[in-house]
């Protein structure tokens, strides 16, 4: 954040270069190859993130499995559009649970009522949380800074409780929603009795396919892969809006709102559409949720949520493209690694020592891991606020150039992995 | 009308709470400059205070009791605290039952020191950064402090009692003319209430009346000028945090017997406190008052059952739609000064 001045200028050069590069889908060369690591990474995904064997002490460390890696694609959307509205603008919201919220229960509603196919329940998420966006936007807009972000909270948390207690009848109240067997969707012939599944015309999304290979089981989900098409192509118009003229506008809101009216532009509009898309996304990824496993419920609306993804966007480093992704893949990964780690498990780590340096050592690690995961995430989140404004993405630049694979100049060097 | 006067007495502890915590915030924020995040984690620190001192005051050690016998016929073992041996039992049991009221005594050093040391070791060096900064690490270190808790009190609510003295509720319809037990009203949260006027009336004169305090005000107004004139505001800028946390924290300690203490209850609080900072009006000391008893009172009144009929889920919502309302119509909350966080 404190370069964020410094870095304008570079980034300012970005879109030009872009535009001379007519490579893959209209993307400057660099981004094209972001595009295509990102591809690659995510389809390659379960082998990658499986490298220990099934066998072997450290498989818990493995998230090659189908539920962490849709929560990883689906959190990463979300983080990714909480970015065009922070990364850009600087506008913090505290409130953007409540769109992916909406987006939930908007999908699950098409799916009750319509049909069981996902791409009717995404694109209804999508035009459900970009409406309230459109509402909560034009009037939290009205204020900036700290207002902004209590006025985003206040509308996010009366969601959450109306949804809790008056909207029972369209939320499901505190048990949330779910498919169930007496629903029966316009376009389906199920059998009576029968549940719906989500699928993608005729493809159910729990569908695995399993291939072992030595000690190792890799575990191919149709779902993971359909949220995969969705985040990059989620990720492919980010790109695009980080690279457009309207997100130079976005940028100029961030760094001198003051000039930009004085100059005699209006950063009504842009601010609204930067905060509508953004809402889109969360929106897109609260489908996706419900998409990938049939139900929903309030808390996906309370403010926690809402600060979960905050963490993800600036663990990662706002304001980058690939940022918000690692983040969130971080968070998660945190989430359900680290809070595996319960004193058994550390016993056995460390059993090859003495007993009283064994039980020294487990006491010291417990508070961090298992139920106190929150504790490790909270430390690390400090130590990126202070050392690291740029999160993750700027410990990675800072490492490459220590190691002299970045330029000489910081002037090239800062423009692009981090973009 | 009964039920009106017992509504706004309801209102009143929680409007106590709200007052308390947003006060110290906006002194904070008047101060430093910084919005802080970590403020509801010092309100739950404060009311973990109580919950250890009264763990310490019961700590005790099992004696043989000749005189009583389990049913196998062996001599009983009781536990018997300490106190009991040093103070007599009379005097020892007293103590154990006034640990609520003893904590405010053990809770300020406490607190002071939580306080200065979270100033000089984390705040200090994001006076420069961006508000968005200070908000993220201190709502960083908010989920440290608060999980350094529950690893150390676990996550259940820890029931801590008043003393006996206070159990009782009082009947005030009785006082003021209505018919007996219509408007009846615990002693604790008056007390409680009588405990926030106090403390907002020592900051207020603290701040009004001494020479210290005169100084702090001139570097709230400019603090550039007061620099000049040579006068050192850093280090009284960091009393007054440490002022402010021992606020939240005091406010914490006898929040105790209201609400069980658990570890997220300084979130729970936060959020709505903020609330009433920015409604009050950023950096108003004022107007976080005002604000706070005047949401508690709304609070109480929309959780009526005549209200709830008329509008259902009110009781929910009606602190962040008089935010909303109150933002969108006075900018600058109920009692802002021109010229503070008007980005």
């Amino acid at each position: 954040m404190v370069d964020q001045t410094t870095t304008t200028p570079q980034r300012a050069a970005a879109p030009s270069g872009s535009r001379q590069g007519t490579g893959l889908l209209g993307l400057g060369g660099k981004d094209a190859a972001l595009l295509v690591i990102v591809a690659i990474l995510v389809t390659f995904a379960p082998f990658i993130l499986n490298p220990f064997p099934e066998t072997s002490g450290l498989a818990q460390f493995n998230a090659g499995y189908p539920d962490l890696m849709q929560r990883f694609l689906i959190f990463g959307i979300f983080a990714i559009g909480f970015n065009i509205l922070f990364g850009l603008t600087g506008y913090l919201s505290f409130g953007h649970a409540a769109f992916l919220g909406v987006g939930s229960y908007a999908a699950i509603w098409s799916m009750k009522l319509i049909t069981l196919n996902i791409i009717p329940a995404i694109i209804l998420a999508m035009i459900v949380a970009g409406l309230f966006a459109v509402l909560v936007g034009y009037i939290s807009l009205r204020r900036s800074g700290i207002y902004f972000s209590i006025l985003t909270l206040a509308f996010a948390q009366m969601s959450y409780a109306l949804a809790y207690s008056v909207l029972t009848p369209i939320t499901g109240g505190e048990t949330g929603l779910q498919i169930k067997s007496t629903d029966n969707p316009l376009l389906s012939n199920l059998a009576p009795g029968e549940i719906g599944r989500a699928n993608l015309f005729g493809l159910d999304m729990r569908t695995s396919s399993e291939l072992e290979v030595g000690g190792w089981l890799f575990t191919f989900n149709a779902g993971y892969y359909v949220a995969a098409v969705v985040m990059l192509i989620a990720f492919y118009v980010s790109i695009r809006i980080f690279r457009s003229p309207f997100g130079m506008m976005l940028r100029a809101v961030k760094s001198n709102q003051q000039r930009m009216n004085y100059t005699g532009l209006n950063s009504k509009p842009y601010t609204l559409a930067a905060f509508v898309i953004s809402g889109m996304y969360a929106g897109l990824a609260g489908g996706l949720m419900v998409a990938m496993d049939t139900q929903v419920g309030p808390e996906r609306m309370f403010w926690t949520a809402s600060g979960e993804v905050v963490l993800m966007a600036i663990l990662g480093g706002a304001g980058t493209l690939i940022g918000p992704v690692l983040g969130a893949g971080m968070i998660k990964y945190m989430e359900n690694i680290l809070s595996k780690i319960n004193d058994q498990v550390l016993h056995q780590w460390f059993a090859f020592m003495p007993d009283g340096i064994e039980d020294f050592i487990v006491t010291i690690i417990h508070p961090f891991t298992g139920k106190g995961w929150h504790l490790t995430l909270g430390l690390i989140f400090m130590a990126v606020i202070i050392f690291l404004p740029g999160g993750l993405v700027e410990l990675g630049q800072r490492v490459g150039r220590v190691f002299g694979i970045g330029r000489k100049s910081t002037d090239a060097s800062a423009k692009t992995p981090a973009e | 009308m009964d039920a009106i006067i017992l509504q706004i007495l309801n209102g009143l502890d929680k409007g106590s709470a709200y007052a308390l915590i947003a006060l110290g915030l906006t002194l904070i924020f008047g101060t430093l400059g910084v919005v802080n995040f970590a403020h509801g984690a010092l309100f739950m620190i404060g009311a973990f205070c109580a919950v250890t001192l009264q763990r310490i005051l019961s700590l005790s050690h099992p004696v043989i009791d000749e005189t009583r016998t389990d049913f196998l016929g062996n001599p009983l073992k009781v536990d018997v605290p300490y106190v009991y041996d040093w103070f007599g039992e009379a005097t020892g049991q007293a103590i154990i039952n006034w640990s609520v009221p003893l904590a405010i005594l053990f809770s300020i050093p406490v607190m002071i020191l939580v306080g200065i040391s979270m100033e000089r070791g984390l705040i200090k060096h994001f006076y420069k950064r961006p508000h968005a900064d200070q908000i993220l690490v201190t709502f960083g270190l908010a989920i440290v402090l608060q999980e350094i808790i529950k690893a150390f009190y676990g996550a259940n609510p820890i029931p801590t009692p008043a003393p006996p003295a206070f159990t009782g509720s009082f009947d005030f319809g009785a006082l003021i003319g209505f018919d007996p037990n219509t408007i009846i009203y615990p002693y604790w949260r008056l007390v409680y209430f009588a405990f926030a006027m106090v403390i907002i009336a020592g900051v207020f004169g603290f701040l009004q009346f001494t020479t210290f305090g005169m100084v702090v005000r001139a570097g709230m107004a400019d603090r550039e000028t007061v620099g000049l004139l040579g006068i050192n505001i850093d280090k009284r800028f960091t009393i007054m945090f440490a002022i402010a946390a021992c606020v939240a924290g005091l406010a914490g300690v006898m929040y105790a017997p209201i609400n069980s203490p658990n570890y997220h209850m300084g979130m729970d609080f936060l959020v709505l406190s903020f609330v009433v900072v920015v409604v009050g009006g950023m950096g108003s000391l004022p107007g976080a008052v005002l604000a706070g008893f005047l949401l508690g009172i709304l609070e109480s009144f929309a959780s009526m059952a005549a209200v709830i009929d008329l509008i259902p889920g009110i009781n929910q919502i009606i602190i962040y739609l008089v935010a909303i309302i109150v933002l969108l119509t006075r900018p600058r909350g109920l009692m802002g000064r021109k010229g503070v966080m008007e980005d």
